[in-house]
């Protein structure tokens, strides 16, 4: 029996010659990322272990942005605290108001094909686009890790999904992932690894690869991995010849194997209060919206940003009705400027915030009352998770967002696209 | 063995719903406990008892790393969570800060909130005392139940570094 792409990297990883799914594992981490979330909570179970130096420096990443820019006072605190930590210990990588952490570690080759790497936050999974294992941790764990580069995982087992075809105009890779959350679960992939390929991932952007891999923990996945290609070499500034071990055996054991066909998928929302709750644009057309929000690990690149911009352009969005746009990271936003993105954006009524978390995470740029609808183009609707409990947040891709701001109510996109 | 009363809530209850990302910057987990389950019931944090036990259905958990989940019911005084299944970070959270977290298929539909559980979590048993009815839960691997031991990674850390001293 062969291997899959996850067991081949755990290998890589430990120097074995042989695991197997179900096997406890000691790896070590090749890269961590910390945000300014949890900064403070690592740095304080790291002194209360007793450590003093962290074990590596060099393979330690601070981001800072669910917290940026700042919206109470005490904010500031968590960035002094680890702007501390990172002087005493050495670790230079510490990103101020670059972007959204995911969008960063993959973007500025922080993390690379083959490697093993973890984050204080759930869509640490996002670096599987890239062909690297990656997930989220606690503090706890995190703090552990600074102090002896390791952790414990279990082999997952692996399900596949093959996914071939060219999706049709106006439907994208967040319809996708929605199709698949929708139809194994909101726990479908519990303790598992997610391998996503086929002919219409080979044809997918990295970008569009990492809305795949962001949204793999949504139906409680451990990695959601992507075979590294051509795209990746050169996305990651890497020579491919070293990485051609990367990819899943032909006989490799998967749990189980999915297959879809691209051409019939639709543009889909998943509707409160769970993201396995999935209908069609159509069925939930003419659903009242206050609010759009285009951004995220999931949905806030370049690509994205250019759908909307490409719906909007020479319109106006509804009245009484507002369009978040936040770009994830620096670099996707000074792009967006160059390329008349954002003029777009801003004339057709938008409102664009800095590259952070932003409405994503609940605490700024544009929170909502009990009572509003959101519909969003970020991973999660959970009860409350943009303001009031009494608020509803509806997934969906930048273009389903997009439509359905413009007109203010929900709207299948595909009728901006023929 | 663990002994306490029962709050039962439903599938896929997520973090965002035990403790909203509003409250996790609160400077202290005493003040942040008072917020847990808001979005679901304001009152929870007063009702709640120490030593009771949450029951929840499939993916309790779910959602975003925050280790302030399983932080804020243990600082309340929860005993243990019992669930169908869990999400996997807030499964190795709750054991890292030495919360008993216990997978038990069962028992779900056999219990009701305010009923008393009676949890053996080395033996893998949880038991209804007003039903008399027991079930058997998956027992925990040798390595996570010596974290679990040490009341969670931090404790477990230390014992370690106390046995490399010697």
């Amino acid at each position: 029996m062969g291997y899959t792409l996850t067991e081949k990297i755990l290998m890589r990883n430990t120097g074995k010659s042989s695991l197997q799914a179900g096997e406890l594992l000691t790896v070590k981490a090749d890269k961590v990322m910390v945000h300014d979330l949890f900064a403070p909570f690592v740095i304080e179970k790291f002194r209360e272990m007793g450590f003093q130096k962290v074990w590596a420096p060099d393979k330690i990443v601070f981001v800072y942005d669910h917290l940026v820019p700042t919206s109470f006072s005490e904010d500031s605190r968590h960035h002094k605290i680890a702007d501390g930590f990172a002087t005493e210990q050495g670790i230079k990588a510490v990103h101020r108001s670059d972007g959204v952490c995911h969008q960063l570690m993959p973007e500025l080759k922080y993390v690379i094909p083959g490697q093993v790497a973890f984050g204080t936050d759930s869509h640490t999974t996002t670096y599987g686009a890239v062909g690297a294992l990656a997930t989220g941790i606690g503090y706890t764990e995190m703090a552990a890790i600074f102090g002896t580069g390791e952790l414990w995982i279990k082999v997952p087992p692996t399900l596949k999904f093959n996914i071939n075809g060219n999706l049709p105009e106006g439907v994208f890779a967040k319809d996708l992932i929605l199709r698949i959350i929708g139809d194994i679960g909101a726990d479908g992939a519990t303790y598992k690894a997610m391998e996503f390929g086929g002919t219409t991932i080979e044809g997918f952007s990295i970008a569009s690869r990492m809305t795949l891999s962001n949204m793999a923990v949504e139906a409680g996945a451990k990695f959601g991995v992507i075979e590294p290609d051509e795209k990746t070499y050169e996305f990651s500034g890497i020579d491919g010849g070293d990485y051609q071990n990367l990819r899943s055996d032909p006989d490799a054991g998967y749990e189980k194997v999915y297959t879809y066909d691209a051409t019939v998928l639709r543009p889909l929302v998943a509707c409160p209060s769970n993201v396995d709750n999935i209908k069609g644009a159509e069925e939930m057309r003419g659903t009242r919206i206050d609010q759009g929000f285009i951004g995220s690990c999931t949905n806030g690149r370049l690509e994205d940003l250019e759908i909307a911009a490409r719906i909007l352009k020479g319109r106006k969005i509804a009245p009484y009705t507002k369009l978040i746009v936040t770009p994830a990271s620096r670099s996707i936003y000074a792009e967006a400027v160059r390329k008349g993105i954002i003029s777009i954006l801003v004339e057709a009524g938008a409102i664009v915030n800095p590259p952070a978390c932003g409405l994503c995470c609940g605490r700024s740029g544009g929170i909502v009352a009990d009572g509003e609808r959101v519909i969003a183009a970020n991973n999660r609707n959970f009860l409350g998770r943009m303001g009031g409990p009494k608020s509803e947040i509806f997934l969906a891709s930048p273009a389903t967002v997009t439509a359905s701001a413009l007109e203010g109510k929900i709207v299948d996109p595909r009728n901006y696209f023929s | 063995m663990i002994k306490g009363k029962v709050w039962k809530f439903g599938d896929n209850i997520d973090t965002d719903q035990v403790i909203p990302s509003q409250y996790l910057l609160l400077p202290t987990v005493e003040e942040m406990k008072q917020y847990t389950f808001e979005p679901l019931d304001k009152r929870f944090a007063s009702k709640v008892g120490s030593g009771d036990i949450i029951v929840g259905g499939e993916n309790f958990g779910s959602g975003s790393s925050r280790e302030q989940a399983p932080l804020v019911l243990k600082a309340l005084g929860i005993s243990a969570v019992v669930a169908k299944s869990f999400a996997r970070i807030f499964f190795r959270n709750a054991i890292n800060i030495g919360l008993p977290v216990i997978v038990c298929q069962e028992i779900y539909d056999s219990v009701q909130s305010e009923d008393v559980l009676e949890i053996d979590v080395k033996q893998g048993s949880v038991k209804n005392l007003k039903t008399k009815e027991q079930f058997t839960a998956t027992k925990l691997p040798e390595h996570v139940m010596n974290i679990l031991e040490a009341n969670g990674l931090i404790g477990l850390l230390n014992q370690s570094k106390v046995k490399e001293a010697r």
